[in-house]
């Protein structure tokens, strides 16, 4: 997972750099941010040298952990952090990228990203390990571990998504958006209110859970009593989820924060796996929470009517079955359970306006692969989505392993529309 | 206030090159989701892989610029293959996940570092658009009314922009007036009576796709030209829903409203943004509103127009409700 992490940061970090260095800047220079964590990383050297390895210049960064070395013209350059200066506890993700190879565009400033990682946790990520068959298995097993991690919050994400399909039939594009709106109230609760992050946690559930209510109850009940057709409310999903997007953009800005606590914890090392505590505290609370949730769906009258809904609602509606009070219900536990995934998503990376719109493809993926409209075929998929994802870096580089991913949803469509667990007659 | 530059940029936009670049993305959309009542969320990508089919053709191998376009069509047409043959016999919405999924594979694949000696990673590729400017017939200069001109690259990239607007609409108008396009409009109305009818409903649906792609990409070509760059998150899927709700802004199913649609988004866009800014920076607003968060206000706006056009008015300005293709299939 803190692979995904650092990869998806530096992701966010390039697309904030992109979006914040106006292209028609004077002068070339090369420049960056060096981050550990979302925490600025200061009076770390820089240096730079020509393609001939002439020293250009170095620098310094600074509190806010900036640097930026003039350079006097288009060209390639060798950028060399140099590891004896970083602080305690901090390391280069992988050890031999110190010097980066980086190409300075005429009239443009280049940023150039070094991926830091708490010391003693970016050992898994080290792919000199994998030369003998033990080590080898000891990264399957890591990876494992990690797929597990992703796949519990893209199913958690995907129960809610799955749900609300079943009953409704609406594809909801705006589902991601719920995931932000629970991690940007986890830290608005945890950061600017000083509340532990736990008991954070737990109100943006609450919230979330309203959240989610009174989205039913306000806007898509009254859709669906104006008689919107599924594809017209598929597209006003769409509105919704750029309208709310962007109004996570307003009021949280466009870079990434972490929450107050639980930042760089050492990592553990268990049999094979190495993870920071709250990985495994974590994935503990999503494996308790979907036990539950799929307990109360087996045994409960509620799970039971919404499983009959989701089904066929006119069959449950005439069998006494109040259709409307249970698509409410499963509304609003989606919601809260995807709050919940926000906040275990903005624990292991950080939070920004864009996590549910990143992960939501993934939701999407494990949906279809499970089934759409099924409950257990969302975790299913989900958890085999997430498996898939992080053992796919064995062999494919890790910034592609999303491309995996959304490949083999293509390929369940070609040959097996229905998923794992769906039934034929829901595709056609 | 400078409302004098706000109006200039304002008019400017109405024919500028984004408003050129979504009208025929919107136009390819219209195609697909208008007539044939395809949910294509991956409109992003056929821009994306003819554009870069493009600039890698010239910029990476330096072979000739209108290779580059050849082969920039030639992908575009295998990316509608590819997405059309697993999903067009499933229903709408597993068209509307794939198509999505696929735009977001593209655009990883053409950032990721792996391929950035062809694709150039998260910087793109410059240095193709010298062939497409060398053809400018322009002399040095500005062109137009008053202050509402351009210099002569713009001129021409818009030029050659318009020109293949007025290309694309006329084919869409007599496409649609001919029995092809009214199978086509059947389908969207009602697929198993066209396939009692004998009709090959999967052939007709990719053949949608690959038109409405290829209209599409036409916009990805200026694009790039037009920026002299590609970069891979030009093509993001907000590039496509911005696009869809210009699609149904003007009204679906209707020649001209993609058009008009761009030209109206694109100007309140414009307007609304530089309207905004000037008012922060004029102190007319509170204090809540900042030089940095004011540019996602309109954006807002795209999504709450979007919304409010499909509760209300789901046939966008000229179109007609009955032939809205919005049913549950």
């Amino acid at each position: 997972m803190r692979r995904a992490v650092i990869a998806f940061t530096a992701f966010l970090g390039g697309l904030v750099f992109l979006l914040a260095s106006p292209a028609w800047a004077d002068g070339e220079a090369l420049k960056g941010t060096l981050q550990n964590q979302g925490q600025p990383v200061n009076g770390v050297k820089i240096s730079v040298a020509g393609e001939d390895g002439k020293p250009v210049g170095d620098a310094t960064t600074g509190a806010d952990g900036k640097w930026e070395v003039p350079v006097p013209e288009a060209g390639t350059y060798k950028v060399t952090l140099d590891q004896s200066t970083l602080p305690q506890g901090v390391a280069l993700k992988l050890k031999d990228r110190a010097t980066l190879n980086v190409q300075v565009y005429e009239g443009s400033e280049r940023n150039v990203l070094f991926a830091l990682a708490p010391a003693g946790q970016q050992g898994e990520a080290a792919p000199a390990s994998s030369d003998s068959s033990s080590s080898f298995w000891d990264r399957v097993a890591q990876l494992t571990f990690e797929g597990f991690n992703l796949g519990l919050i893209i199913a958690l994400a995907a129960m809610g998504l799955s749900l609300v399909f079943g009953t409704t039939g609406l594809t909801n594009f705006a589902h991601g958006e719920l995931l932000t709106f629970g991690a940007m109230c986890a830290y608005f609760f945890n950061v600017i209110l000083g509340v532990p992050l736990i008991l954070a946690a737990v109100i943006s559930v609450v919230i979330g859970g309203a959240f989610g209510y009174s989205q039913d109850r306000f806007f898509w009940g009254v859709l669906r009593k104006r008689g919107s057709s599924l594809v017209a409310m598929m597209i006003i999903s769409i509105g919704l989820a750029l309208f709310l997007r962007y109004v996570f953009l307003f009021f949280f800005g466009g870079e990434g924060a972490p929450f107050a606590e639980y930042n760089a914890q050492p990592g553990i090392q268990v049999g094979p796996i190495s993870a920071a505590p709250k990985n495994f505290i974590s994935m503990g609370i999503e494996l308790a929470v979907l036990v539950f949730v799929g307990i109360a769906l087996l045994k409960t009258r509620v799970g039971k009517a919404a499983r009959a809904v989701a089904d066929n609602p006119a069959l449950a509606a005439s069998s006494g079955i109040n259709v409307d009070g249970v698509i409410r219900i499963i509304w609003t536990v989606g919601g809260a359970i995807a709050s919940l995934a926000g906040v275990m998503l903005g624990l292991s990376q950080n939070v920004s306006f864009q996590m549910g719109f990143q992960i939501l493809l993934l939701v999407f993926a494990g949906v279809t692969l499970g089934g759409l409209g099924t409950a257990f075929g969302a975790l299913v998929g989900s958890i085999v989505v997430g498996l898939f994802i992080q053992l796919s870096t064995v062999v494919v580089p890790t910034e592609l392993k999303t491309v995996g991913a959304l490949l083999v949803l293509i390929l369940v469509m070609l040959f097996r529309p229905q998923g794992i667990l769906g039934r034929r007659e829901r595709i056609g | 206030m400078d409302w004098n530059t706000i109006l200039i940029t304002t008019v400017k936009a109405s024919i500028g090159l984004e408003t050129v670049v979504y009208a025929l993305a919107a136009i390819g959309i219209n195609i697909q989701f208008g007539y044939a009542g395809l949910l294509n969320f991956g409109q992003a990508a056929f821009l994306g892989v003819a554009a870069y089919g493009m600039a890698v053709t010239v910029a990476t191998f330096q072979l000739p610029f209108w290779l580059g376009i050849l082969i920039g069509l030639a992908a575009t047409i295998v990316l509608a293959f590819l997405l059309g043959i697993p999903t067009l016999r499933l229903r709408a919405d597993y068209l509307a996940i794939v198509t999505i999924a696929a735009a977001e594979i593209v655009r990883l694949v053409f950032r990721s570092v792996k391929f950035s000696s062809v694709f150039g990673g998260s910087d793109g590729r410059q240095n193709f658009s010298g062939d497409f400017f060398a053809m400018n017939p322009y002399s040095p200069g500005t062109y137009g009314i008053g202050p509402i001109s351009f210099n002569e690259r713009v001129t021409w990239v818009l030029t050659v922009g318009w020109v293949l607007i007025a290309i694309a609409c006329g084919l869409v108008y007599l496409l649609m007036k001919s029995p092809w396009g009214r199978v086509l409009k059947a389908i969207r109305e009602d697929e198993d009576a066209v396939r009692s009818l004998g009709k090959n409903v999967f052939s007709y649906k990719m053949q949608a796709l690959v038109l409405g792609g290829v209209v599409g990409c036409l916009g990805g070509f200026l694009f790039a030209l037009g920026q002299a760059s590609v970069q891979p998150d030009l093509f993001s899927t907000e590039f496509t829903f911005y696009a869809y709700t210009i699609v149904i802004l003007g009204g679906a199913a209707r020649v001209f409203s993609p058009v008009v649609g761009a030209a109206i988004f694109w100007v309140l866009l414009v307007f609304v943004g530089n309207t905004l800014s000037e008012a922060v920076s004029a102190g007319m607003l509170p204090s809540l509103f900042t030089v940095n968060n004011i540019g996602a206000v309109r954006f807002m706006l795209v999504g709450l127009g979007l919304m409010l056009l499909l509760i209300f008015r789901p046939q966008g300005i000229f179109g007609d409700k009955r032939e809205i293709a919005l049913d549950a299939r």
